[in-house]
């Protein structure tokens, strides 16, 4: 089975390794990914503040080339891609008025065709957990991995969440574990990191990624456990100025899903691009001999 | 500050219910929007009182309003509300609004990142996060804001100069040119 890749402008960038670690991992599973061909940007949180057919414009060009391609999904890696992929797929399943508008705007038409889900979905309901455990070479026993959602993968719940319980989503948990390492249960997987006003008001990210960092250490955590690049860039990139601004250096390595699964089915550290991440992970995977 | 309310009271909030296709007379003010908002404690207003203000058709404080610059679109309380009143949709709706009408927003930044962000993939087709910070940076004049962060990612090999621009930047454009503010509406 082939499944559509759209990896998302921060695939090229600050997640460059939540792309490396994606093919590689796909690859290993017999996981067939084909990018969708000239994609552009889902227009994020900019598009939807500032124009309403905008935001449902920019993701349904990539929904019509990827359908114009033969595929059948479209997996994004990125929980903000995923969500207006998603809202706009859901959004013109359920109105006509508002399709033929869109193909109106685009000059294409859409046939509605496609499964759109994020890289959780793939591993968790496309290839499935018991799968993931007959695929682990190095257990991650001994770790202690918090799974954090933030907000994009689970609300608004009714039109896009990859959990049944978008107030409590446990597939992130369910695969951690079947990779061999414990994902305990903590107070704020769904809580929000501010990514949309990360340059804008770099303040608030700081005071909300703060808070998470420090509801992980409550929980004990060896490592925070995230499936989009902008909680990444959030959570990892800012430990330096959070340190100096709030006096707590947590020192706490963020890796991407991917990453982790890689590491258990016994890929390295480089090859996976955990090595590009600023706080450095590699203490923590030598310490429990996982590299 | 004394309010007046006229007999255009309705009109405000029958607008935004319109435009927002949610209908915010459904709001009995519990507050629970409020209690799970991210973000509240750097609003002027909270997610509650905004929408009361909007029943009471307060047009020029609402469309004045920090809050919904400053609402992250985390979908929080869209997800809680107990009357199923999309929250994030109606701040969606204010800002597009307030724009459209001339409003100069409470939270200049915000407005000037979401244009930039804009154009580039308007010019590319996709962003580039190096050029957005950037561009941002000089645009509001903080030169040396992440400059930290910056030298990070360089060393790790993040940071590329080169650009990523799709082949079909035409599409790219007549999508900006033909979309309008509001679905089919308020145009
Ligand atoms: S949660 Fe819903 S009903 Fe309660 S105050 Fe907020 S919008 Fe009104
Ligand atoms: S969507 Fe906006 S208003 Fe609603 S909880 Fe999030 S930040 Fe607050």
């Amino acid at each position: 089975m082939v499944y559509g890749y759209y990896p998302g402008c921060s695939s090229h960038g600050t997640a460059k390794e939540y792309d490396i670690s994606t093919k590689k991992v796909c690859e290993r599973l017999g996981l067939k990914l084909e990018e969708v061909r000239d994609w552009n940007c889902c227009g994020a949180s900019p598009a939807h503040a500032t124009s309403e057919e905008l935001a449902l414009a920019l993701p349904f060009r990539n929904l019509v080339l990827a359908e114009k391609q033969g595929l059948d999904s479209i997996m994004s890696t990125c929980s903000a891609c995923y969500n207006r992929l998603k809202v706009a797929h859901e959004t013109l399943k359920k109105a006509p008025e508002i399709l033929n508008r869109m193909s109106e705007i685009v000059g294409e038409p859409y046939n509605k065709t496609l499964k759109v889900i994020h890289f959780l979905d793939l591993i968790s309901k496309e290839f499935g957990v018991e799968k993931i455990k007959e695929s682990v070479v190095k257990p991650l026993t001994g770790l202690k991995a918090v799974s954090y959602y933030g907000c994009l993968l689970t609300r608004p719940p009714k039109l896009v969440s990859i959990d049944p319980d978008g107030e409590n989503p446990t597939i992130m948990e369910e695969i951690i574990e079947a990779l061999g390492a414990e994902s305990p249960y903590w107070s704020h997987k769904t809580e929000c990191c501010g990514a949309s006003f990360a340059l804008d008001r770099t303040d608030i990210v700081l005071r909300l990624s703060n808070e998470i960092l420090k509801a992980a250490r409550f929980a004990d955590a060896d490592c925070i456990i995230v499936a989009c690049p902008l909680c990444f860039a959030n959570l990892d990139m800012r430990q330096s100025q959070i340190a100096s601004k709030y006096g707590i250096n947590y020192s706490l390595p963020v890796l991407f899903i991917s990453e982790l699964m890689g590491v258990a089915i016994g890929m390295g550290n480089k090859e996976l691009g955990i090595d590009k991440h600023i706080v450095s992970a590699k203490n923590l995977l030598k310490e429990k001999d996982l590299i | 500050m004394i309010y007046q309310l006229n007999a255009d009271v309705r009109n405000f909030g029958k607008t935004i219910s319109k435009l927002s296709d949610v209908d915010i007379y459904t709001c009995y003010q519990c507050g629970k929007c409020t209690a799970g908002c991210p973000i509240v404690m750097e609003m002027s207003h909270t997610p509650n009182q905004i929408m009361r203000l909007i029943q009471l058709g307060l047009k020029e404080e609402v469309l004045n309003s920090l809050t919904p610059w400053l609402c992250a679109a985390c979908e929080t309380c869209t997800t809680r509300c107990p009357k199923g009143v999309d929250i994030a949709k109606i701040m969606d709706t204010l800002r597009i609004l307030a724009r459209k009408e001339g409003y100069q927003s409470k939270e200049p930044n915000v407005v000037k990142f979401n244009d930039i962000f804009l154009n580039c993939i308007k010019d590319k087709g996709r962003l580039q996060e190096t050029h957005l910070a950037m561009v941002y940076n000089l645009k509001t004049k903080q030169f040396f804001k992440d400059a930290d962060i910056g030298r990070k990612l360089f060393m790790k090999g993040k940071i590329s100069l080169s650009s990523d621009k799709i082949k079909g930047t035409d599409a790219m454009k007549s999508i900006f040119e033909r979309s309008r503010a509001f679905l089919g509406k308020g145009e």
